[in-house]
Formats: structure tokens, C-alpha cells, sequence
């Protein structure tokens, strides 16, 4: 059953130097119980799509249209109060940088604590109590003494666990992860993922996890979206995506990765050029300027791509033709 | 092959923060050693100290059999140029106020170079050498992407034609497609100007792609040495196999077969102030015995633990 229904999502900021399109038409779904993994480079839009989710962008810094369907809520037009309430309870979210998201003078217990009696109106004991449980549920050693620890005194995975505890205080139906392992080693980030998988399959939450890093939404994701200058260009179930990926930009990234499971290529093949400006997007497929098979057999690359799961102009039969062996 | 550089028991302590602990290890001209380990395991500084922006503690660094560890600044002069660094920042690494000419000629103006052509001419030479615009000459850091910018340092640190380059962490900034092309361009370069290469990096498949010989560091020292095939193909420290079976699969009809396999360490890695007793993988491994807290066991045969895994074996 779709728990997050994301429809036709635009968000753009005016600046000095022009309207930024950071999210220009995006549509997904997530059900209970799945993952979703948006994956894209630096600058496509992904954070900025979950703080639209979230309800956490400025109303008066930023143009919004679409619809958030939350449970079938809208909240992309909801009174901000609502939202709130929604958040953190219903909703919730980890960031890249569990420091920008704890108190540095407030302890990990306590902060657990505020966050579950903002939504439960149970004592200071039972919270704490709770705290602890939470603590040991990610893993954290010795919970009912490291519970009166700062975050400083944490290291960096010890408080990316700590943080999702904070997330997972009361018991959230949707989570929202954005590059929540990008800054530790992968030895921790193994960890971390396991953790969010199994915290999924015991309480069915819809799961979205926001990476640049193909390996991480290829190890957790149900469904993949791969998302280039604010838009999805190509939509599907994770091994078809990488097993039979379409799109000629995900050919790229994929071209560009050298993996483990492979022999060693000789060469890397990277894609030409550079992500655009989300001020100055390309007209038609944001893509063309990059790509290798623009105007093939005179197809117009440069006009507004037809809506599907696969954002190109390329005929399907040409495409699966076309698919670079990986 | 008489290696380009010899390091042997070095050492660089700060404070109490014993950051490189003894190590060896060899670089042979042309050749790349890749070095790789976790956050705070010693890779930075020991690349600054191959480099020679860090005097060692203890140990050697000897440049074609030259202790270059304690060399004066004047003395150290003719090493600078076949010793150069690139820095994973591209942001921090340039200073925004000069323009690219001016900081890709700077080591040029140091050195005294002579430049038959002109020292502009120099300069664009080594930017078209990169791929970059010659043109783009004038042009501030701030105007360029991250991958151009790293491209700027890689033009700086080739103009006294190095023989040895250090690269931290050089493509760990930059999204896949533009670290694509760093990669590639490193590559070529290595081919035309026979360059040889310390890679530190903490993504083992770039190391694995770019190396000859691969390093893997715990704690200030090095666990485990061998050419990149047979590191790759048959770890033997049990660090090394826990930090491979961590990476993740992009394949995700593969992903319960390499969750199965993987090795998930308990707790963190410990202070570099007081590194455990004997063995300083011992808190974290999954083969410890009471030997290993007893005796640290030598880096022999490029590997350095008392009981390596053997081909196949399968942690418990
Ligand atoms: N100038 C310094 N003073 C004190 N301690 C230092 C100094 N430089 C490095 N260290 C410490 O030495 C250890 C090794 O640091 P180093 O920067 O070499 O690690 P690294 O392997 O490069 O890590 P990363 O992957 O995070 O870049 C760390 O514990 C670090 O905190
Ligand atoms: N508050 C803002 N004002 C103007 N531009 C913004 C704002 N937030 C994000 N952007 C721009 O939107 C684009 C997408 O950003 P973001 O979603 O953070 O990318 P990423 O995919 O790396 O998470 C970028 O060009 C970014 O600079
Ligand atoms: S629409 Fe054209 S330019 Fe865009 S991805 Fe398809 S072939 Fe390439
Ligand atoms: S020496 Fe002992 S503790 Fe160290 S890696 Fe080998 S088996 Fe493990
Ligand atoms: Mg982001
Ligand atoms: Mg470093």
C-alpha cells in the first residue's frame, strides 16, 4: 500500500542570480515495508527533496507546487503546525551529520528523551527507560551508562546510532535518510545499514535513503531513482535498474564506477562535462550536452522528454541495443 | 628494481598521538602503492611525510638511498622537485586569490625554474597537459568545479615534473563521473611522465582500479602488503578481509550471498595515545588469542598477524 505519494513535486528558490530549480517535476511512491534509494550526484536535488517531505524548507525562501501525500495527507499545503506534529512522529529523519542534529550540550539520553515526550505523555522515568531500550536497539554498548554521554563523546558511528534512536523514539511509519553513512568508513557503514534494514522489517516503516553511491541504494533499496538536475530519469526496482539500467545517464554512472565484483577494466569510462547549473538547466533532456547518444538518428534530445519511468528520447528497442554490458 | 623510495621503522608521534608507528615499505619508480585504511589509521600523515612536509619521529625516508628525514630546508631543496603532493580538498588547497597561472607557476617561481618558452607558456602547457583551457589562465579557483579545481592541483604539483607524487585522498571529494576522469587522467600521466604514485584513499574499489601494490594500515601501522591481484583476490590479515567484505556490492541480486560473507567488527578502533597490547587489531578480531595480546607480530612475508586466514576459510 503507497504510504509516501511524491506527485509532479517543483521547489525552486529565487536568488540574485536566478530562480534555482532545485526539484522541477519529480513524482515517486513508497509502501510500507519498502525502500526506496534516490541516488544522485552532488547537486541534483536530493536533500532538497526530503526537506520538502519533511515540511522543513523556509515557506517564504522557496516556490513550491505538487503534492506530499502522507498516508493520503497533504502536506506539501498543510498548515505548518500540522506538519510539526506530523514530524517526529509520524515522519522522521537522519541527516549525513549527526552533530548538526543533537545538542552539543545536552546529553544523548536527554535528547532521546524530549523528542518522545514531545509526542507521549509519559514520566521522565519511563522515558529514560526508553531511551536506554532505544540505545541498545542500534547496538550502543553499555546503554544505561552511555546514556548520560554527550554526543562529543561519541565516535562518529556510535552517533550516527545514536541519532537514529532520536529518529526512532517514536516509532516513525516513514524514514528519511540522507547520506546517513556518507562520512563513515565502510566498516561502520555496514553496520549502519544493517541496522536500518532490520529496524524496517520489524516495524514494516517505508524507508526513503538518500546517497550518491550506487553501492549503498544497491545494498538496501527496493526501488531506485536516479535523479539528475532536479528531475528522475530513470524509476524502477533496484536490480533491473542495475542489471538492465536504460538510461543513458545511469549507463554513465555505472561506466564511471570501478567495482569489486568485477575484473579490472583497463580504463574507467567516465561521462564528459559537468553537472549543469540548476539555474541555467538545459532545455529538453537536462542531459543532452553530456550525453553520447544525443540527436541519434535525429531524435530531438534538446525538447521536453515525454513522462515515463524512463526519461529519454531514445526508442525502448534502441535503448536495450544500446545498454552498455556491465 | 633499486626502489625510488625506502621507508623503513618510520615514526611520527604527536603529543601522545602516536599517528605512524613503524613502518616499511618500498615505491619503485613508475610504480603506484596504494594505501588504504580507515579514518585516523595514519594514511595523511604518512603521505606528509613522504612528502617531507613532516619530519619523521624515528625512521628512514630514504629518496634513491638518501635519508631525507632530517635534511634542512636548504638541503631538502633539490628533492622538492621530485617530490610533489595533491590534496583531497580541492576547495581549501587553492588559495582563492590568486589566479590559476599564478598558482600552478608558483613552484616554478620557487624553484627558479628556467622556463625556455616564458613561464606563461610553462603554465599552459602543464594546463592543457591536465585538460584543462589554456586560456582559463587568468581565471579564479571559485570559477571552476571540483573537478577542474582538482585538475588545477594536479597541474601545480606536476610543473617540476616529480617523480613521486602523493596523492591524498585525490578524487574522494568528487561525484563518480568527474572522479572518472581524475582517475583517467592520473592514470595517463603516470604512462607519459613515468610518475610513480603513493594513493592514499579510503575507497578500496579506486585503489584496487589504480594500483600495483596496495597497503592496508591499522592504527599507524601497516597490516598487510602485497601486489594488488593477489591482495585483492586473497586477503590474509583479518582486518583486511573484514574492510572488504564491507564494501558494498552495486548489485543488488548479489546483496544477501555478500551480506552473508561479510565480517562486522564489534566495537571502534581504539586511541592512537594507547594502542593495545601485542597485536593492536586484537580488540576488534575475530581470530584473537591470548598470543595476541602478548606479542606483536611482525610485518613478514607482507603480512602481519600470527595466524593469517587461510584461502577460503570463513570467519565463525
Ligand atoms: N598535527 C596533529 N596533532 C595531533 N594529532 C594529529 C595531528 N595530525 C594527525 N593527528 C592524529 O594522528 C592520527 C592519524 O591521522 P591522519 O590524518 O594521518 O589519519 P588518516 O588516516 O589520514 O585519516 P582520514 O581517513 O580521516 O583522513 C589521528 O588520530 C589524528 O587525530
Ligand atoms: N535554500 C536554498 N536556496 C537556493 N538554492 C538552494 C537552496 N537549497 C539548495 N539549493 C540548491 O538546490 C540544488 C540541489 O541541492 P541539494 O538538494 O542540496 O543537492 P543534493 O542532491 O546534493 O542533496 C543545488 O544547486 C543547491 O545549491
Ligand atoms: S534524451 Fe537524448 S540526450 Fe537525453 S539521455 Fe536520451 S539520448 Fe541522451
Ligand atoms: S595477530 Fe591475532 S589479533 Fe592480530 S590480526 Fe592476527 S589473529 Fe587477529
Ligand atoms: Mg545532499
Ligand atoms: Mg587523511
Amino acid at each position: 500500500m503507497t504510504f509516501l505519494d511524491v506527485r509532479d513535486l517543483h521547489v525552486h528558490f529565487p536568488t540574485d542570480d536566478g530562480v534555482v530549480k532545485a526539484v522541477d517535476g519529480l513524482s515517486f511512491t513508497v509502501h510500507r515495508g519498502r525502500t526506496l534509494g534516490i541516488v544522485g550526484e552532488s547537486g541534483s536535488g536530493k536533500s532538497v527533496t526530503s526537506l520538502s517531505v519533511m515540511g522543513l524548507h523556509r515557506r517564504s525562501a522557496v516556490r513550491l507546487s505538487g503534492e506530499v501525500l502522507l498516508d493520503g495527507t497533504e502536506l506539501l499545503h498543510a498548515d505548518p503546525e500540522e506538519v510539526r506534529r506530523l514530524r517526529g512522529r509520524t515522519m522522521a529523519m537522519i541527516f549525513q551529520d549527526p552533530l548538526s542534529a543533537m545538542h552539543p550540550l545536552y546529553t544523548v539520553g536527554r535528547q532521546i528523551v524530549e523528542a518522545y515526550r514531545v509526542h507521549n505523555p509519559v514520566s521522565r522515568k519511563a522515558a529514560r527507560a526508553h531511551a536506554i531500550d532505544l540505545l541498545a536497539r542500534v547496538g550502543i554498548p553499555h546503554p544505561a551508562k552511555r546514556v548520560d554521554d554527550y554526543p562529543h563523546q561519541f565516535s562518529g558511528g556510535m552517533r550516527q546510532r545514536a541519532m537514529i534512536a532520536m529518529a526512532l523514539a517514536n516509532d516513525p511509519q516513514l524514514l528519511i535518510a540522507d547520506e546517513p553513512t556518507t562520512a563513515l568508513d565502510v566498516t561502520v557503514q555496514a553496520q549502519i545499514l544493517d541496522l536500518i534494514r532490520d529496524l524496517q522489517e520489524e516495524f514494516h516503516t517505508a524507508v526513503v535513503l538518500i546517497t550518491h553511491d550506487l553501492g549503498v541504494v544497491a545494498e538496501i533499496a527496493d526501488d531506485i531513482l536516479v535523479m539528475y538536475a532536479g528531475r528522475a530519469v530513470e524509476y524502477g526496482a533496484a536490480e533491473t535498474v542495475f542489471r538492465k539500467p536504460e538510461h543513458p545517464y545511469t549507463w554513465g554512472l555505472l561506466g564511471s564506477m570501478p567495482r569489486l565484483d568485477r575484473a579490472v577494466r583497463d580504463r574507467l569510462q567516465p561521462i564528459k562535462g559537468t553537472p549543469p547549473s540548476l539555474i541555467r538547466v538545459p532545455p529538453g533532456c537536462a542531459f543532452h550536452p553530456r550525453c553520447p547518444y544525443n540527436g541519434r538518428g535525429g531524435i530531438p534530445c534538446a525538447t521536453e522528454v515525454p513522462s515515463g519511468t524512463i526519461a529519454c528520447h531514445l526508442p525502448h528497442p534502441e535503448r536495450v541495443r544500446l545498454a552498455p554490458t556491465l | 628494481m633499486e626502489p625510488l623510495l625506502r621507508v623503513t621503522g618510520l615514526k611520527k608521534h604527536f603529543r601522545g598521538v602516536r599517528a605512524v608507528d613503524g613502518l616499511d615499505f618500498t615505491i619503485a619508480p613508475g610504480e603506484t602503492l596504494g594505501l588504504v585504511g580507515e579514518s585516523g589509521c595514519g594514511k595523511t600523515t604518512t603521505g606528509r611525510l613522504v612528502a617531507r612536509l613532516l619530519e619523521p619521529t624515528d625512521g628512514r625516508i630514504e629518496f634513491e638511498g638518501t635519508d631525507i628525514g632530517h635534511l634542512s630546508t636548504r638541503r631538502l631543496r633539490p628533492y622538492r622537485r621530485d617530490l610533489a603532493m595533491i590534496f583531497q580538498d580541492p576547495y581549501s588547497s587553492l588559495n582563492p586569490r590568486h589566479t590559476v597561472g599564478t598558482i600552478v607557476a608558483a613552484p616554478l617561481r620557487i624553484q627558479k625554474e628556467p622556463t625556455p618558452h616564458g613561464l606563461r607558456r610553462a603554465v599552459q602547457d602543464l594546463l592543457e597537459l591536465v585538460g584543462l583551457n589554456p586560456e582559463h589562465y587568468n581565471r579564479y579557483p571559485h570559477e571552476f568545479s571540483g573537478g577542474q579545481r582538482q585538475r588545477i592541483g594536479i597541474a601545480r604539483a606536476l610543473a617540476l615534473r616529480p617523480r613521486l607524487v602523493v596523492a591524498d585522498e585525490p578524487v574522494s571529494a568528487l561525484d563518480v563521473s568527474i572522479q572518472a576522469q581524475v582517475v583517467n587522467l592520473l592514470d595517463d600521466l603516470q604512462t607519459e611522465l613515468n610518475l610513480a604514485y603513493l594513493f592514499i584513499a579510503h575507497d578500496l574499489s579506486v585503489v584496487r582500479h589504480i594500483s600495483d601494490r596496495v597497503a592496508v594500515m591499522y592504527l599507524g601501522r601497516i597490516v598487510e602488503i602485497a601486489d594488488r591481484d593477489t591482495l585483492y583476490a586473497n586477503p590474509r590479515h583479518p582486518y583486511t578481509v573484514a574492510l572488504m567484505s564491507a564494501v558494498p556490492v552495486p548489485d543488488p541480486g548479489r546483496r544477501d550471498r555478500a551480506r552473508r560473507g561479510r565480517v562486522l567488527l564489534r566495537g571502534d578502533v581504539p586511541s592512537p595515545v594507547d594502542p593495545p597490547s601485542g597485536c593492536r587489531f586484537r580488540t576488534r578480531c575475530w581470530k584473537a588469542r591470548d598470543l595476541c595480546a602478548e606479542k606483536e607480530p611482525p610485518l613478514a612475508d607482507g603480512v602481519a598477524c600470527h595466524f593469517p586466514v587461510e584461502v577460503n576459510e570463513r570467519p565463525e
